[in-house]
C-alpha cells in the first residue's frame, strides 16, 4: 500500500500530505496545509478582538492561559507519562509570583513573567524529585499532597498572599510604551480585554513553538522514552533522573506562567482559587484539558484548553437566549431540575469519562483518523 | 489532662470514619492496582441512601443501614461491570482520571435527587455523650469504633477462610497465576468493588450519624483518607486502620494544641497535617508500613 500511494507530482513533491519519513515528523509544518493554516490562525488572531465582544474575548484569553498551562501539564504527563493532580498549586505559585514582582515590586511584563517561570520552575525542580521515587497511583496521591500543603502556605503567608482575603495580582503588562492594558496604536484606543486577548494568545504561541522544539528534538525522544519504559530507557542511556526531575521543572514554569496571566486577567485572587479541594477541582480541569484535546500532542492541548473553558460559558450563554430543557434558567429559579452550573459539572464529568473509553487520545487523534481517511481515501488507511 | 484524653477519643473515632473509608480504597486497590477516586462519591451516596431509606421510605434505622451497604455494593457493581471492566489493563493514570470522572458525575447527580441542603440522618445515636470519669465521649463515637472493629474482624476471616477471600487474596498477590488455577478474576474485581461500595455507605453513615448530618460535603473525606492509605500501604487493611487512626489522632491533636503551642505553623494546619505526614513517610518508606514493594519488570 506504501508503494502505491508514493506517487510523485512532477516537481518532486509528494501528491498527498502523508508524513512518511522521520525527518518530515521532525520539521514544525511539515506540509503546505499546515503552514497556510498556521498563516491563517496569525490573521484570526489580528482580527478577533475586532469583532468579538468584550465577553467573550475574556472567555478566550482565560482559554489562552489555560492553553499555556495544559501544555505545560502534557509535556508532563502526555510526553514524560508522570501523573500530576497538583498542577494547580504551580497556576497559584503563578498568581502570587506576579503578585509579588508584578503588582508590589512594580516590575515590567518582561521581568516579572520570565520570574514567574523561573520561580515556578524552581519549586518544581524540588517537587520533582518525588517522582523519582514513586509513581502512577502513589505519584497522584502525593501530587495531591501539594495541594492541600500549599493551600496551609498560601493561606497563612500573609504578606505575600493576603491570607483568606487574597491580594491584587493586576501586574502591569506593557512592553516599553506598548501597554496591552491600554492600548493606543495608529490613533486607536483598544480595550483592556482586546489587548490582554492579544498579549495572552502571542504567549501561547510562543509556549507552542517552545514546546513543539522540546518535543520533536533529542530531549522529546528521550522523555517519551521515559513515559513508554523507563528502565529501558536508561537502558540505553536516557538520563531518567534528569528528565523526569527537568520534566517536573518545565512543565511546572509553563503552569505558573498561566497563573501569572490568571492573576492579571482576574486581577485579584484568593489562596482558596488554587489549594486543598477546589485546587484539586482545578486540577482535574487541567487533565481533562489534555485528555479530551489529546495527550502527546501540543495542539491537542490548547483544543482541549478551549473546549473545556469555553463550553461552559458558551452554555451558560445559550440558556439565556434559548431555554434548554430540564435546565433552570437562573441558579434559584424551580422551573428545572439542574442549574446551568450542575449540567457543566456533568458533561464535564461525562466528556472525562467518555472521552478515556472511547478515545483515550483526545480530539487530536480523531482528527488525525478524519484526515489519514481523506488523504488516503479510497483506500483503507 | 482531660483535655487530652477528649482529644485522644476524639481523634480515634475520627481515624476509625478514616479507616473506613481507607477500607474502601484497599479493597480495590488489592484487586485491581486502582485507586478509586469515586470513593468519597460511594460514602456520600451511602449516607444518602441510608437517609432516604430511613427517613423517606420510613424503614427502621438498622435495617436501612443494611440497605444502604446493599445498595452501595450494587452501585459499585455496577460502576465495576458497565466502566471500569472496559478499562482492564490501560495505565493507572487512565483508570484514576474515570473514577474522578464518576466522582464529578455522582457529585452532581445526588443534589438532583436529593437537593443541596444538609438532611437529618435521624439515627438513634443523636448526640448523646456517656461520661467515661471526667471524659465525656459520644454514642455514635462508640459505635463507630464498634463497626469499625467488627468490620476489621469480618475482612480478617473472610480473607483467611473463605473461598473467595482467598481467591481475592490470590488474585492480588498474582493475577496470572491465579487465573491459572481456575479463579474467576473477573468476578473477584466485581465482588471487590462491590464490597468497597458496602463499606463506603458504612461510612457514610458514621459520618452522618452522630448529629453530623447527612450532607454534601461528606465526599471531602475520602481526600483525608488519602494520606492514611499511603501510610499503612496501599494493600494492607491493617494498615489502612492503623494510618487511619494515626492520621485521626494526629489531626484531633494538632487541633487541639497547634494553635496554643506552634501558632506559627498556620491556621487551617490539621488540615494539611495528614498529607505533610503522609509525604514525610513516603520520604522514608515509599510503600508505606504494610504496604508490599512493587516489584518493576522490564
Amino acid at each position: 500500500m506504501a508503494r502505491l500511494l508514493h506517487v510523485r507530482r512532477p516537481g518532486g513533491r509528494p501528491s498527498r500530505s502523508l508524513v512518511r519519513r522521520t525527518q518530515d515528523r521532525l520539521r514544525l509544518a511539515p506540509s503546505r496545509s499546515q503552514r497556510v493554516f498556521l498563516i491563517v490562525l496569525a490573521l484570526l488572531w489580528v482580527v478577533t478582538p475586532s469583532y468579538l465582544s468584550d465577553y467573550w474575548l475574556d472567555v478566550l484569553a482565560r482559554c489562552g492561559l489555560a492553553a499555556i498551562a495544559a501544555i505545560g501539564l502534557n509535556l508532563l504527563t502526555g510526553y514524560t507519562g508522570q501523573i500530576s493532580l497538583g498542577h494547580a498549586f504551580f497556576l497559584g505559585v503563578g498568581a502570587y509570583a506576579a503578585a509579588w514582582f508584578g503588582v508590589q515590586q512594580q516590575m515590567p511584563l518582561l521581568v516579572w513573567l520570565p520570574l514567574c517561570a523561573v520561580v515556578g520552575g524552581l519549586i518544581g525542580a524540588v517537587i520533582g524529585p518525588f517522582a523519582l521515587r514513586l509513581r502512577g497511583n502513589y505519584l497522584a496521591i502525593v501530587t495531591v499532597g501539594l495541594l492541600y500543603i500549599g493551600g496551609l502556605i498560601f493561606n497563612n503567608w500573609e504578606s505575600l498572599t493576603g491570607g483568606h482575603a487574597g491580594t491584587a495580582t493586576a501586574a502591569p503588562v506593557a512592553i516599553g510604551p506598548l501597554d496591552f492594558a491600554d492600548l493606543h496604536v495608529f490613533g486607536q484606543v483598544w480595550s483592556r480585554r482586546q489587548g490582554l486577548f492579544w498579549l495572552v494568545w502571542l504567549l501561547v504561541a510562543l509556549a507552542a513553538l517552545l514546546a513543539k522544539n522540546l518535543v520533536r528534538t533529542r530531549p522529546g525522544r528521550a522523555l517519551q522514552a521515559v513515559r513508554d519504559q523507563d528502565v529501558a530507557a536508561e537502558v540505553v542511556g536516557v538520563n531518567v533522573a534528569v528528565y523526569k526531575v527537568g520534566a517536573f521543572a518545565v512543565s511546572s514554569a509553563f503552569a505558573a506562567v498561566a497563573g501569572g496571566l490568571f492573576g492579571v486577567v482576574q486581577q485579584f485572587v484568593n489562596p482558596s482559587d488554587f489549594g486543598g479541594a477546589p485546587g484539586l477541582l482545578l486540577s482535574v480541569t487541567y487533565v481533562a484539558m489534555i485528555i479530551i484535546g489529546g495527550m502527546g500532542t501540543i495542539g491537542g492541548s490548547v483544543i482541549g484548553a478551549l473546549v473545556v473553558v469555553a463550553l461552559p460559558n458558551i452554555i451558560q450563554q445559550v440558556n439565556q437566549s434559548v431555554a434548554i430543557p430540564f435546565v433552570k434558567s437562573g441558579p434559584t429559579a424551580t422551573d428545572g431540575v439542574i442549574t446551568v452550573f450542575q449540567l457543566n459539572q456533568l458533561l464535564f464529568g461525562i466528556l472525562i469519562v467518555v472521552f478515556l473509553l472511547f478515545e483515550s487520545r483526545g480530539i487530536a487523534a480523531v482528527w488525525q483518523r478524519v484526515k489519514r481517511y481523506v488523504v488516503t481515501w479510497p483506500f483503507p488507511s | 489532662m482531660t483535655k487530652l484524653l477528649d482529644l485522644c477519643f476524639a481523634g480515634v473515632a475520627l481515624g476509625a470514619q478514616y479507616a473506613l473509608v481507607a477500607l474502601g480504597f484497599v479493597v480495590i486497590y488489592r484487586a485491581t492496582s486502582v485507586i478509586n477516586f469515586a470513593q468519597g462519591g460511594f460514602v456520600m451516596l451511602g449516607a444518602y441512601f441510608a437517609y432516604n431509606f430511613h427517613q423517606t421510605w420510613g424503614l427502621p434505622f438498622y435495617v436501612a443501614v443494611v440497605g444502604a451497604m446493599i445498595a452501595g455494593a450494587i452501585v459499585g457493581a455496577l460502576v465495576e461491570a458497565l466502566i471500569l471492566r472496559r478499562l482492564l489493563g490501560r495505565p493507572p493514570f487512565v483508570i484514576i482520571m474515570v473514577t474522578i470522572g464518576l466522582l464529578i458525575l455522582i457529585e452532581q447527580l445526588v443534589p438532583m435527587v436529593w437537593g443541596q441542603d444538609p438532611l437529618p440522618l435521624g439515627d438513634p445515636w443523636g448526640v448523646r455523650a456517656v461520661k467515661l470519669g471526667d471524659v465525656a465521649v459520644s454514642v455514635a463515637d462508640f459505635w463507630t469504633l464498634g463497626i469499625v472493629a467488627v468490620v476489621l474482624a469480618v475482612f480478617f476471616v473472610y480473607f483467611k477462610y473463605s473461598r473467595m477471600g482467598v481467591a481475592m487474596r490470590a488474585t492480588a498477590s498474582d493475577q496470572e497465576a491465579a487465573l491459572a488455577h481456575g479463579i474467576d478474576s473477573g468476578l473477584v474485581i466485581g465482588v471487590s468493588w462491590a464490597i468497597a461500595g458496602a463499606v463506603a455507605a458504612l461510612a457514610g453513615v458514621t459520618l452522618a450519624g452522630g448529629g453530623g448530618g447527612v450532607r454534601l460535603d461528606i465526599e471531602l473525606v475520602a481526600l483525608t483518607a488519602f494520606p492514611a492509605i499511603i501510610l499503612g500501604g496501599l494493600d494492607s487493611p491493617v494498615g489502612a486502620v492503623v494510618g487511619g487512626l494515626v492520621i485521626g489522632l494526629a489531626q484531633s491533636l494538632a487541633s487541639g494544641y497547634q494553635p496554643e503551642y506552634a501558632p506559627w505553623l498556620g491556621s487551617g494546619f490539621d488540615l494539611a497535617l495528614p498529607y505533610i505526614i503522609m509525604v514525610i513517610v513516603l520520604l522514608v518508606r515509599p510503600y508505606g508500613f504494610f504496604g508490599q514493594r512493587e516489584v518493576r519488570r522490564v
